[in-house]
């Protein structure tokens, strides 16, 4: 605060203080990522969209990768001419992020150079580039899937001997750990290489939209950008598939509320034929299907359909019961796609030159070309890919368990990287000397600590953003991501004016008006207390919740832009959404009664 | 008389824009909205014909024109005078008989034909001048309009309050400036059963603010629309998407003041809002929607962006209650229209690079 009172500043970074009894959080991330004395400097915001939560030791590195990964693409690859990359900094176990602009006219003019002709060769050839990029995606998930970890018998296997491959089994703790972590610096790249051009494509359009249309809402522009048949809608596709097969194979009793996925897949083996054949198509709904994160993606704990059936098949009694009674499943697309072009075409007669409908026509086209890319890529990246790469990472923890360094294999995610590497380091010195790894002493307190900090670490509100406050915030990639604005920006330095502390105010990310009660969700594995008819408020809500977006009658979010997956399920569902409120989880308790006005942003607090 | 009928009264549904000649632009747009099907309360107008038989009876010679012509544009003690004159001999003349009479059995039949009978005996009556309206030059509050008035005699009397009006000193100083002929120059004038609205105000088929066409932007208060249109109170105002129905924006405000129908007389009141009214909506989220669909209606009509005067009666039940009572084409934006937002490129991604080439790439 400023003498006048004003807020000139969010609080600095130095000025955070740790959280009693976590002062040794720092010794869970790398020294890069602390905040240094200059960065009080810098305006920083917390990315609560990817890390609503505390980051235990090793899930930091879903940071670290995939910043680096992005940060090479607009940098140094692409040589995005107005931005560099994102830089992360650690607090309190919580990720704060700021982005490098580029501000000289000069250097925006050399970069743009060199940018025109290696974005403009990307664009020009994205859908064959895309089409490679799949199939380079799927075999990098195949490698991935194909790494073994190494079992360390007590004599090696003969053909190491009879092959002459002249390498033992504890080299490979060595070089399959870092192929695992190689593979996953991979995918980040392969990620962030067309998807910032895909962004660019979109604030191109929003751009275009603000001037022309200074008055409709974001979340109309999104209608128009977004695209039907998304790969993310196919899990659930998949639940209402193998819920149709249940009642055709007359196995559907077998699918009560609240049934129990172990006991209801041992029930359908005793089913003799039609049980088989469910089962058999449940495989193939398995692969890939239900390498769906229950998250998106960043934590450890975010397990996948495949890893944790009971997520499915939470959702599989309701369809069940949803089809008896003669409902239709089916996403009504012919209806989304004729109401898009509806849209589409009545946005366009509102343009008042037949030159600027062909420059609409150009920019829309452009966003139409790059959405299933950016769509998409969620699932190849996010969900398929990084659920095996923490199952991965998990039994090089079950290597660990075995070898008696730790005592669960899931406590591999409270060590460092580099830490892990050290303990499978102690463990092949250990099979080869003959003698015992001594990281049971050494780690195990260690692992113990960090679990109780990150516990504690739970227990901090951080506050949204950190550093002086910019004079403004154009950059169109926050806002489109971030939901960040300046407006944004004011509304979370504003104390909560009297008469208003029971309004909460975020992004209309899909209209309509409803009232209910509020179910507040911090963590994503909590999914299963939501009840029928709920308003459900998270942190950020994730691609795979699909299945209560059938359950809830709308949804809140803390963080989220227009163009979040959150928004975009909303708007299909035809729920009510109010994304990016930055403060939702922390005001409202389950229970409250809400009012969600999806049409102008506004939460309102009933009790 | 019958054989060389002159047209001195048109019903609103004998009229259409081109009759803005002989009843003025604000008769001519109500004429073509009731004709559009658009709900407007009924109502006819006196036409300019009728004007100058009446001229014409008081001031055979055309004297009254000339001596107006030599005012000086700046004279305003002559203007002022002359003004003054023509207007006590226009208000204090009798109407031709058959006019009045045909003003009577008009204002009659408004009354026998609705359906809300004890609503149908006050009438607004507005000057409808032929220029008017038009989206090039407004005489837009320079002529009089006089609401809430009962009994034939009343009408007449308002009629002649209306055409006198003309001769304000501003409209007449108006004219000097602009070197405009009096010959020719003639007012119609609009009798219109008068609504007793709950709420009213205007609406804009394009944003007055941002001249977004997206959007159509209304603002309504308690009470009649005068309130809204003299700039007495501070209206609620709602922007809604056109093509979504999305309420992308809503303002309630405190709306302190209100015009009423005087119950017991003529004329209306100002007063204050009741103090547990001033902060509350006035419309419905229904109604709402059933005014943009009305707004989006008359703009497909016209072919082009609106300025609309609404109100909804108090005592007519929901899905009849909403009336327009005056629409006319926007102007402020129309005038701005010159520059594109954005013009196509030889590959579509070029604009990509315009964007993010920081203003620095032009082509």
């Amino acid at each position: 605060m400023g003498a006048d009172g004003k807020t000139h500043s969010f609080t600095l970074p130095s000025q955070l203080a740790d959280v009693l009894g976590t002062e040794d959080w720092q010794s869970m991330y790398p020294y890069y990522t602390r905040f240094q004395p200059e960065d009080d400097q810098r305006f920083w915001f917390y990315n609560a969209m990817h890390f609503p939560e505390p980051m235990p030791a090793f899930d930091a590195i879903t940071a670290e990768i995939p910043y680096e990964a992005l940060g090479a693409f607009t940098t140094r690859i692409f040589v995005f001419p107005t931005t560099m990359g994102i830089e992360h900094r650690i607090v309190n176990g919580r990720i704060y992020i700021t982005a490098n602009p580029v501000t000289d006219p000069t250097e925006i003019q050399r970069r743009l150079a060199i940018f025109r002709e290696r974005a403009g060769y990307y664009y020009e050839n994205w859908n064959r580039l895309f089409s490679e990029w799949k199939v380079r995606m799927e075999n990098l998930i195949h490698e991935l899937e194909a790494i073994k970890v190494p079992r360390l018998p007590e004599f090696d296997d003969a053909e190491v001997v009879m092959k002459a491959k002249g390498l033992g089994q504890n080299h490979y703790i060595r070089e399959n750990f870092h192929r695992v972590t190689e593979l996953f610096s991979k995918m980040w790249h392969h990620h962030f290489e067309m998807l910032m051009l895909g962004y660019g494509a979109y604030m191109v359009f929003f751009d275009f939209c603000k001037k022309a249309f200074p008055e409709t809402a974001d979340q109309t522009v999104a209608r128009m950008v977004a695209g039907i048949e998304v790969l993310m809608f196919r899990p659930d596709d998949e639940l209402k598939r193998l819920a149709k097969l249940a009642i055709e194979y007359c196995v559907d009793d077998l699918f009560s509320a609240d049934c129990d996925a172990k006991r209801v897949l041992n029930a359908l083996r005793a089913r003799g034929e039609p049980g088989r054949r469910w089962l058999a198509e449940l495989d193939k709904s398995r692969e890939p299907w239900f390498h769906m994160s229950t998250g998106d993606g960043f934590y450890h704990h975010h397990l996948s359909w495949n890893d944790d059936l009971s997520v499915p098949f939470a959702a599989l009694p309701r369809y069940v019961e949803q089809l008896r009674r003669g409902e239709s499943l089916e996403r009504p697309t012919e209806r989304l796609k004729e109401e898009r072009g509806r849209i589409i075409a009545e946005y366009r007669e509102l343009l008042r030159s037949e030159d600027e409908r062909q420059a609409f026509d150009q920019m829309l086209g452009l966003c139409h070309l790059v959405f299933p890319f950016v769509e998409n890529h969620k699932f190849y990246c996010e969900h398929w890919f990084t659920t095996l790469f923490f199952k991965k990472v998990r039994e090089f923890g079950a290597l660990l368990v075995a070898n008696g360094v730790l005592s669960d294999a899931g406590d591999v995610f409270h060590l460092q990287c580099v830490e892990i590497e050290s303990a499978l380091a102690d463990v092949s010195l250990a099979w080869a000397g003959g003698g015992k790894p001594l990281g049971a002493a050494h780690w195990r307190p260690i692992v113990e600590e960090r679990k109780r900090i990150v516990e504690k670490l739970k227990e901090w509100n951080p506050p949204p953003a950190l550093g002086p406050i910019p004079p403004a915030i154009n950059d169109p990639a926050l806002q489109m991501l971030w939901g960040i604005t300046s407006e944004t920006l004011e509304s979370w330095s504003a104390t909560v004016e009297a008469g208003h502390e029971k309004e909460i105010v975020g992004f209309a990310a899909s209209p309509g008006v409803v009232e209910g009660i509020a179910r507040v969700l911090r963590n994503v594995n909590d999914i299963g207390q939501i009840r029928e008819g709920e308003i459900l408020v998270c942190p950020v809500t994730a691609p795979s919740w699909g299945p209560v977006f059938g359950k809830i009658r709308a949804a809140v979010s803390d963080i989220g832009g227009t163009m979040s997956h959150a928004a975009i399920v909303a708007r299909e569902y035809g729920l009510p959404a109010v994304v990016g409120t930055g403060q939702a989880t922390q005001r409202i308790k389950s229970g409250q009664r809400l009012r969600v006005d999806g049409n102008r942003g506004i939460v309102l607090i009933l009790d | 008389m019958a054989l060389t009928h002159p047209n001195l009264i048109s019903r609103f549904s004998e009229l259409g824009i081109n009759d803005r000649a002989t009843v003025g632009g604000k008769g001519a747009n109500l004429g073509e909205l009731a004709r559009a099907g658009i709900h407007v309360p009924p109502g006819f107008v006196v036409t300019t014909t009728a004007f100058e038989r009446f001229l014409a009876a008081l001031d055979p010679q055309g004297s009254i024109r000339r001596e107006i012509e030599q005012l000086a544009a700046d004279d305003l003690a002559a203007c002022t005078r002359v003004g003054a004159e023509v207007r006590a001999r226009l208000e204090s003349a009798a109407l031709p008989e058959d006019l009045q009479e045909r003003i009577a059995s008009h204002y009659a039949e408004l009354h026998k034909r609705t359906r809300f009978a004890e609503y149908t005996e006050p009438v607004a009556i507005r000057s409808s001048a032929t220029s008017e309206d038009s989206a090039a030059a407004s005489f837009a509050g320079l002529q009089d309009t006089y609401l809430w008035v009962r009994g034939a005699d009343s009408v007449i009397e308002h009629v002649r309050k209306c055409w006198a009006s003309l001769y304000a000193v501003e409209s007449v100083m108006y004219r000097r400036r602009l070197k405009l002929s009096e010959h020719g120059l003639a007012m119609g004038v609009v009798i219109q059963q008068m609504i007793d609205s709950r709420c009213s105000g205007v609406m804009f088929t394009r944003s007055p603010n941002t001249g977004d066409r997206s959007v159509v932007v209304v603002e309504a208060s308690w009470g009649l629309g005068s309130a809204v249109v003299s700039g007495e109170v501070t209206p609620d105002k709602y922007a809604v998407g056109k093509i979504t129905g999305e309420i992308v924006n809503r303002t309630v405000s405190s709306k302190l003041r209100q015009h009423r129908p005087n119950s017991g007389g003529a004329g209306v009141i100002d007063e204050e809002v009741p103090v547990d009214q001033q902060n509350a909506a006035c419309i419905s989220e229904d109604e709402l929607h059933a005014l943009v669909d009305i707004a989006k209606r008359v703009e497909r009509h016209y072919g082009c962006p609106q300025d609309i005067e609404w109100a909804i009666a108090r005592e007519f039940p929901p899905g009849e209650n909403i009336f327009l009572l005056q629409s006319r084409p926007e102007t402020v934006w129309a005038a701005k229209d010159a520059t594109p937002v954005a013009a196509p490129k030889s590959k579509p991604f070029d604009h990509v690079f315009s964007l993010l080439g920081g203003g620095a790439a032009k082509k």
